[in-house]
This record gives C-alpha cells, structure tokens and sequence, in this order.
C-alpha cells in the first residue's frame, strides 16, 4: 500500500483531534505515516500509534521552531521528494494551509484547501469542499504532483486502530532564506478549561444580542460540555476575545449542535457555522435570518432562557 | 517603501452566486467587488506610506482578473493609492491558487516593491494560501495573518494571532505581508478621492508582458481541479417557539434532550 504522509498538529506534545481524524482518513487511501515536527515525541507517540500511524517521522531542530511556517515547508517537501507519498494531509488551520501552499510549490503538486471529506475513487483521491458559506458542495481533484490536502476538523469521527508506530529521526536541512521570518516573542493562550471551539462536539456562541454579559451564554455551555463562540459584532464590541470569534474571518466550525444566541446570522457568520449538524438559535427578533436556518428557534430573552436551560439541563444530568 | 497591495474582484458575497459550465466560479454574471478583506490590506498600505517620509514611497494596486475588475483597483484608487496594474488575459481564466501565485509573483517582480501586501484571503475561494505561495515563489519573508503591523526603520513587524498562541514576528524587507480584519479600520473614499482617482494610471499587462506562458496558467494549467458543484439542499424548516409564557428553556431542553444532547 502506498503511503499517507499526516502533519500531526500539536501544541507542546499534545496531539489534536484534528490529527487523528486525519489518521483515520489517510487508513482511507493507503498506510498513514505521521510526521511529527517538534522535539515533545514522547508526548505524543502514544496518540498517533493509536490511531494508526505506521510510522512515525520525527523532525527535530530549533530550526523548525523559532520561524514562520517556511523552514516546515522546506522539511516537508524533503520528506516528500524522498518518500514519493501518495498524498500528504494537513490539518485546516491558518499555518497548516500557509505550510500546503508553499508545499505545492515546492513540489510542483497540486493544492485543495479545507476538505470537508476526503475518498479515493478510481484510484484517485476525491474530495468534498463546502463553499460559498455552505451555499455549495464542491468535488474536485488534484491533477498533478503528489495531492496536498488540508482537512477541516470533524470531517470524520476518529477510529482506533493500531499501528506500529516504527519511528524514524528525519535530518532535514533548512535554508537561509527559509528563516527570514523570525518569531522574537511567543504567549501561549491561556487555557479556559472548555473544549477547543475547533473540535467541540458542541458550541454555544453569543452576539451582538448579549449586549455584552456572556454569563449564559458561558453557563449553558458548561452545562452541555460545549465551547463559547462569539460572533463578530460581539467580538468588535470587545466583549469577547477574537480567537473565538465564528465566520468568515473568525474560525469555521461544524459541531453536532451550534447555538446561536443573540445572532442575527449574517453570511458572514453563517460562513462559519452553516454546516454544523443541528441548529438552535434563541434570538428576541423573530424575523431574524438566523430562524431560516434552525431546526430549533427560540424567540425570546436569551439569558432567561439559557439560566433556566442551563439549570434544567444539570439537574438532568445530577 | 514602495507596496504593492494584491486585491480581487470578487462576486459579492451578499448576493447569490454560482459556477460557470466548466465549474469556475461565475464573474460575469455576478455583481462584483473589491473583496471585502482586500479592503484591510489597502488601508494598512496607505497608513504605512503615510508614516514613510521618503519621497518615492508609494502603493500600487494589482489585480488579475477579467476586464470587470478594473473596478477593484479603481476602489483601491479611490481610498488613495497612487496607481494600479491590472494583468488581463483571456488565458488567466479559470487559474487555481498556483496559477494565481505565479501571474501575481512575476508581476510583483516588475515591481521592485519593498512590500506585497495582501487580505488574509479572498471572500470567494477563501483558502488563505496566496501569500505564502508568493512569499515562496519570490523568495522572501513571509508575514502574514498579521492584527497588527509596526514599521520601525527597516523591520516590519506583526502580532500573529494564532490557534495556540499569539506571535510576534519579524523580518526585514523585501517581504509579503497579510493582514486581518483585526488590522485597521478601512476608510471609506471621500469625493476628493473619488475624483482624484479618475486621473491615477492604470496599466493592463497581458501574460506576455509579464513573462508568464499561458500555458502555464488558466484551467487547463491548473494543478486541481473541480469536477462538479451542487447547491446545498435547503435545511428544512424547524420548529420555532416563542417564549411569552416563560416555557421557551423548557422546550429547548425537551428538544435537545430528545436529540441526545442532554
């Protein structure tokens, strides 16, 4: 079987859902080797062994660490000018796609962005693109070169599966010019103690509705186990930091259940939202746009009705 | 410091939009417009000439696109830049993210400019990867994703706000920029600007002008391609509830209880 280059995308060791679902569709098209930048293997080799990864490429060097994007590119492309894979998997963030686009240049392939699923068929890999704020689904393929391919996160549900993880130290060489970029200054993002919004089976996000008091809206998705959101209005109005922000500019997201609570739904938001599994918007305005698109709509006061939601739904759980 | 601020013209995202037979994206039919994030990178061009006191500082605005998205760099204009280059050819249609990359990195060239600056992605094919690609093919520093820009002497530097972390990064010019709608505030254009911007240059260059084969862009070039599209079936109609009685959480969590949710 030919074989899956998969990215692992991680912070510090810790492996994100994101890669496992990548593992899960490279066991699709072939065998899945994982190529782990960063010097935390340790950390993470437990993970991808578990979803499967045949082997494990370990690229370690300050080199890959201390630059913007370009020095991960130019190992990739190493990588894959000596493996010959049959595609190479990226995870859908801002750097995973910077690092695919320089990837397809450096190895005269061609470049799909934002796969919401990936199949081979005849022989050849297939995948499915949500565009246009989810107006469209598109199916395209790569025509040249090896296919690079950046997934979204929960495009497929992780499966187990035990690989051998046989992993190999990969010496890379970095250009001058690849480490032009310098990273001088690094802060973590503090934790809040929520499910990552890219991965949360479940988001509850506020607007321009809240007028600012995210308490429910923060309440009933701890009471479900869900992540906060925020739509740009709100984020704008400063009320809520700009890495939760969902849309357009904002992040993307598809959960099993999106609540809008207090947003209008614009295109822009809907851009971020339109393809999550089940809708509930709660909104004063009942001619809001947001209505057109729920399978269920409150019209109402949404902190009254999160509290209560929120209480009600703990009791249930007790 | 001379910028050359990459812009497209773009089927407005507020209207509807398609494809064409061969699964390109319709421009013809659709009302176009400068892509709304574009709009961030013409106002961080026009503050950074504004700070520079050197005599040859300047922004040029650069489009590829059919003869429609003229008007994108006519916008462009209109908020203040000093002049614009438009790369128009029947072969450019259909160009994917490499093609583009490499129409707009061999026109940059011409350019000499210290700075190429671009949105952090088009509101049509939204994928985000043309300035790395061009960083790439012109061999320089990349800084891109930036919600804030310092120009200090000859280090241009930027606030990355990432997945995991919030960067600092810098690097020295020539290099390609991009920036958020987190960046600035872009200025709408005033009726001066408007009439200034009738009489600012516009050059049209084809392919041949700028040294790129055509056969090596446009639809039959491209590396990817789309093999079909199909609308979204609509969401069918939920259930919407009002709460003038007080019985709206009581519903919602019925529902999401029955959904498994709860």
């Amino acid at each position: 079987m030919s074989e899956v280059l998969v990215l692992v995308d991680h912070v510090d060791g810790a492996v994100r859902k994101t890669t496992s679902e990548l593992l899960t569709i490279a066991r699709r098209l072939g065998e899945p080797s994982a190529v782990f930048i960063g010097s935390e293997i340790d950390a993470a080799r437990d993970s991808l062994k578990r979803y499967g990864a045949e082997r494990i490429y370990v690229l370690d060097s300050t080199d890959l660490k201390d630059f913007l994007v370009a020095p991960k590119a130019e190992a990739l492309a190493q990588l894959v000018q000596r493996q010959q894979p049959a595609a190479v998997l990226i995870a859908s963030n801002a750097e995973g796609k910077e690092i695919a686009g320089r990837l397809a240049i450096k190895t005269s392939s061609g470049l799909i962005t934002d796969a919401v699923d990936v199949q081979p068929r005849d022989g050849r890999l297939t995948t499915i693109q949500s565009v246009f704020a989810g107006a469209y689904t598109v199916t395209a393929t790569v025509t040249k070169g090896t296919p690079i391919v950046t997934v979204k996160p929960n495009a497929v549900t992780p499966e187990l599966a035990d690989g051998a993880a046989e992993e190999q130290a990969v010496d890379v060489e970095i250009s001058h010019t690849a480490k032009t970029a310098r990273i001088v200054e690094r802060s973590p993002r503090e934790p809040t103690g929520r499910p990552e919004l890219n991965e949360a089976a479940i988001v509850v996000s506020g607007g321009r509705g809240t007028g600012g008091d995210f308490a429910s809206v923060e309440a009933f998705a701890d009471a479900l186990g869900g992540a906060v959101g925020a739509s740009r209005a709100a984020v704008d109005a400063g009320w809520y930091p700009h890495a939760y922000q969902i849309g357009q500019t904002g992040k993307t997201v598809s959960p099993q259940l999106y609540v809008a609570a207090g947003i209008s739904g614009a295109i822009q938001h809907r851009a971020g939202m339109q393809t999550s599994k089940t809708i509930v918007a709660i909104n004063k305005d009942a001619e809001s746009p947001i209505f057109e698109l729920v399978d269920f709509g409150v019209v109402g006061d949404l902190h009254s009705v999160l509290t209560s939601a929120a209480e009600q739904a703990l009791a249930r759980k007790a | 410091m001379k910028i050359v601020v990459c812009v497209k013209h773009v089927p407005d995202a507020t209207a509807a939009r398609t494809f064409n037979a061969d699964n390109t994206v319709d421009r013809v039919r659709a009302v176009g417009v400068l892509s709304e994030l574009d709009e961030y990178a013409v106002e961080e061009a026009l503050k950074i000439r504004d700070g520079d006191d050197s005599p040859d500082s300047s922004v040029v605005v650069m489009t590829m696109g059919p003869a429609d998205a003229r008007a994108a760099i006519l916008k462009g204009l209109q908020m203040g830049a000093d002049s614009g280059v438009h790369i128009v050819d029947d072969a450019i249609h259909g160009a994917d993210s490499v093609g583009t990359s490499l129409v707009l990195a061999k026109a940059a060239e011409r350019q000499a400019a210290d700075i190429v600056l671009c949105g952090m992605a088009s509101t049509d094919g939204s994928m985000s990867v043309v300035p790395a690609m061009l960083a790439e093919r012109l061999g320089v520093p990349q800084v891109t994703f930036a919600s804030e820009v310092t120009v200090d002497g000859d280090t241009v530097r930027i606030r990355r706000d990432g997945d995991a972390a919030t960067e600092v990064i810098e690097a020295t010019p020539p290099l390609v920029l991009s920036v958020t709608d987190q960046c600035n505030e872009p200025r709408y254009p005033s009726f001066k600007g408007i009439m200034a911007a009738k009489k600012k240059p516009i050059e049209e260059l084809s392919l041949a002008d700028i040294g790129v084969a055509e056969t090596d862009v446009g639809l039959d070039a491209a590396w990817s391609r789309v093999e079909a599209y199909a609308e979204r079936p609509p969401r069918s109609s939920g259930t919407i509830v009002r709460d003038e009685d007080g019985t709206g959480a009581d519903r919602l969590v019925e529902f999401l209880a029955a959904q498994k949710f709860i």
